[in-house]
């Protein structure tokens, strides 16, 4: 029996250039924030604004993707089965016992799955791109209304917490959809080969 | 070398000439870049009668310029080189160094002949200076290519009319004559022989202006270095009828709050956005907010020559046994000197930055001060909301000099010249300090007399620092602001990304980060361990 397909082509791309994207974004932002000294600041915040750039336009892509192919339902949060879910990591998942949802190409998502997710597209990300163009762009609107009403003070700390909630996401993620599969990597090996891999 | 080329030059000119003045005039006999720097001018000044001397005095030399030049007096007395007093505009204050006091010498009352060893006249000696005398204007100190040429420390303007010491070093009576006849423009040399010297010594004064720009390496200015643009001082400070743009005072903006167009403006030849813009346009961006200056002039002093830093009367007087004033050096500079007070000096180091709006105000003499802080002998005017303020770089000079208790104000005592009053003649504070403000009174500074009470206060100067521009590579990187500590820290009405920080949001922020990855690490390791108990169950035989 073949194994059924999860993930098309276009979204183990997208996902896996985001990966790199964020991943480089974070490395660049952490330095112009001063966490620690790699490039300089001149060469980190050049990266950083064309790693942000690359992000944008492949987020329009995907968008566009979703739209077009209905996908987006994949995110729309639900509240049913969430505690089935939290009680499987908070209990289930310690005696060994298997997934209440399985993956499935119409279903990929599990319900906490689904409001992670959507968390990440509706917030964490837009507060971070919203934030980070109007501070790259600060030039164009600090002499209009909106630059007597927004302090780039207050955007920076938007764009930090955002960066932090990121942060937050980007460990529970990597910690859940690479460790905790059937076997363990399952999940990581999906979303390398497309297709359901191990046990469900 | 420059002091040798400039004996070459003067060697090289009359030799010049003379082989002119033998040859018909059609044939020329010599070297191409002696005839080269012969026709830089439509006159050869070498052939004026009134200009062959001999010249007793040297207003003599002024009347035979002026035989030809007939409104050049006329335009500098217009000039504050010789007026020494600029209305400001915005502030409405009377400034100029008729008027304003400072921490160095403090000012002209009471210190004529020294002072105005710098003033462009000869004889400015009391209140009385005649400012309409034509013949007291001082052309060959801007205008001798020789090099021989200088006003001696004393003599109110005049230079020696024979060789002369001072402090120990030898001022040698130029041959006017010779002088006069190799006048040309002014120069690096001429501008400094002023310029460099203020506060009574090379680069006491300004921290951007030093003999080291005399003849510059294109690391330390790039536009006046002869390996760069090899500009004068007048290249960027213009003068149109003997008056020079730009001004300390007030460096203007345009109504938008730019600065100008004209020089001695950056923009006036770098236009509005002169860096390139890559991925990002960043760096044009800055200058909304700040002045070339701050990037591209890296640190104070760069030249090899310390500026004066802090400058403390209060401790000066001490005598040795002999009635001479202690003195005392360390590194090649005086840090103590009986009849000065304490100095600090530094080269090399980073400026002090503040919003700017191109207005300086002074705490003049009339002003109120408060004695328990310290006395802003001049401050930057503008901040962070201020159409045209920009941030600036600036020499910080500290002093700690006199004031009156009763009146709470700036005082200034007569420090030098004939007479028991002056300060430098038998170290008695009340005496000089009577004598320096009645001769404030006499110069229309103040119309108050010392109280009789002085004490001595701190006090800040500010100087711009606009000169010693740093080729591009030299100038700051970004992490020298962008940074914990960086060069902006504490400047009101900015945001510095990765200097100033969002401490709660960080606080939180990382705490959470720190929550998830030990929450992993404990969901993680529990599953291990329940997992390879598991595992060893079913591998065990039942």
């Amino acid at each position: 029996m073949s194994k059924p397909r999860i993930f098309t082509g276009f979204e183990r791309f997208w996902h896996w250039m985001q990966a790199v994207l964020i991943f480089g974004l974070l490395l660049t932002g952490l330095e112009m924030h001063g966490v620690y000294r790699l490039f300089g600041f001149g060469a980190a915040f050049s990266a950083h604004v064309v790693l942000a750039v690359t992000l944008i336009v492949l987020w329009a892509f995907a968008i566009f993707w979703h739209l077009t192919t209905g996908e987006w339902r994949q995110y729309v949060p639900r509240e049913a089965g969430l505690l089935r879910m939290a009680g499987y990591y908070g209990y289930g998942i310690f005696s060994g016992e298997p997934k209440p949802f399985a993956k499935t190409a119409a279903a990929k998502h599990n319900p906490l799955q689904r409001l992670a997710y959507f968390v990440f597209k509706a917030a964490i990300a837009p507060a971070l791109w919203i934030t980070g163009l109007l501070m790259l762009f600060y030039d164009a609107w600090r002499d209009s209304a909106l630059g007597g009403v927004l302090p780039l003070y207050g955007l920076a700390g938007v764009h930090v917490a955002a960066t932090f909630a990121m942060l937050v996401f980007i460990v529970a993620h990597v910690y859940i959809a690479a460790t905790t599969g059937s076997p363990w990597y399952a999940y990581l090996k999906s979303m390398v080969t497309g297709y359901q891999e191990g046990r469900e | 070398m420059p002091l040798k080329r400039l004996h070459r030059i003067t060697l090289a000119l009359p030799l010049a000439a003379l082989l002119a003045s033998a040859a018909s005039a059609q044939v020329v006999d010599e070297p191409a870049s002696e005839q080269e720097s012969r026709l830089q001018s439509t006159a050869d000044h070498t052939q004026f009668e009134v200009l062959e001397g001999p010249f007793e005095d040297a207003t003599e030399v002024t009347e035979a310029c002026l035989s030809c030049h007939t409104e050049a007096a006329k335009q500098v007395h217009r000039s504050i080189h010789w007026t020494w007093r600029y209305e400001q505009p915005e502030t409405g204050q009377t400034l100029g160094k008729r008027n304003i006091v400072n921490s160095l010498c403090f000012g002209i009352a009471g210190n004529y002949p020294r002072c105005s060893s710098c003033h462009v006249g000869y004889g400015w000696e009391d209140a009385d200076f005649d400012f309409s005398a034509e013949n007291r204007v001082d052309c060959l100190v801007c205008h001798d290519t020789t090099g021989t040429y200088q006003k001696f420390p004393t003599a109110a303007g005049h230079p020696p009319y024979e060789d002369r010491r001072f402090q120990g070093r030898l001022f040698e009576a130029p041959d006017l004559a010779a002088v006069a006849q190799h006048v040309g423009r002014t120069s690096r040399e001429t501008c400094g022989s002023c310029h460099f010297e203020g506060g009574g010594g090379d680069a006491v004064k300004h921290g951007d202006l030093d003999s080291s720009l005399i003849d510059p390496p294109r690391e330390l200015d790039v536009h006046m270095s002869p390996q760069g643009k090899d500009f004068t001082c007048s290249t960027c400070h213009e003068f149109s009828g003997h008056i020079q743009a730009g001004s300390r005072y007030r460096i203007e903006t345009d109504a938008e709050g730019h600065n100008p167009h004209e020089r001695p403006a950056c923009r006036s030849c770098h236009g509005e956005a002169p860096h390139e813009g890559g991925v990002h346009d960043k760096l044009n961006e800055h200058s909304e907010a700040i002045a070339c200056q701050t990037c591209h002039i890296p640190e104070i002093a760069r030249g090899g020559l310390k500026t004066k830093t802090r400058w403390d009367w209060s401790t000066a007087g001490r005598l040795d046994e002999q009635g001479e004033p202690v003195v005392r050096e360390e590194d090649g500079r005086v840090v103590y000197h009986g009849m000065k007070g304490s100095f600090e000096w530094a080269e090399d180091y980073a400026p002090s930055y503040r919003w700017f709006n191109g207005n300086m105000r002074y705490t003049l003499l009339e002003d109120r001060i408060d004695p328990e802080g310290v006395v802003p002998i001049n401050r930057p005017e503008g901040g962070p909301d201020e159409p045209g303020a920009k941030i600036w770089p600036f020499k910080i000079m500290e002093g700690r000099q006199p004031y009156d208790r009763v009146r709470q104000t700036l005082l200034v005592p007569k420090l030098f010249g004939p007479g028991d009053a002056a300060y430098w003649g038998n170290y008695d504070w009340d005496k000089a300090l009577a004598a320096g403000m009645e001769a404030a009174q006499r110069l229309g500074q103040t119309d108050a007399d010392y109280s009789g009470e002085h004490g001595f206060v701190e006090s800040r100067m500010y100087w711009p620092v606009t000169h010693m521009v740093a080729p591009a590579e030299g100038a700051l990187g970004c992490g020298a602001c962008h940074s914990d500590g960086g060069r902006m820290a504490g400047l009101p009405g900015i945001y510095v990304p990765g200097e100033d920080r969002h401490p709660w949001v960080e606080a939180v922020g990382w705490a959470a980060v720190g929550l998830s990855l030990a929450g992993v690490a404990v969901h993680g390791g529990i599953r291990l361990v329940l997992w390879r108990r598991r595992r060893a169950q079913e591998e065990s035989p039942s």
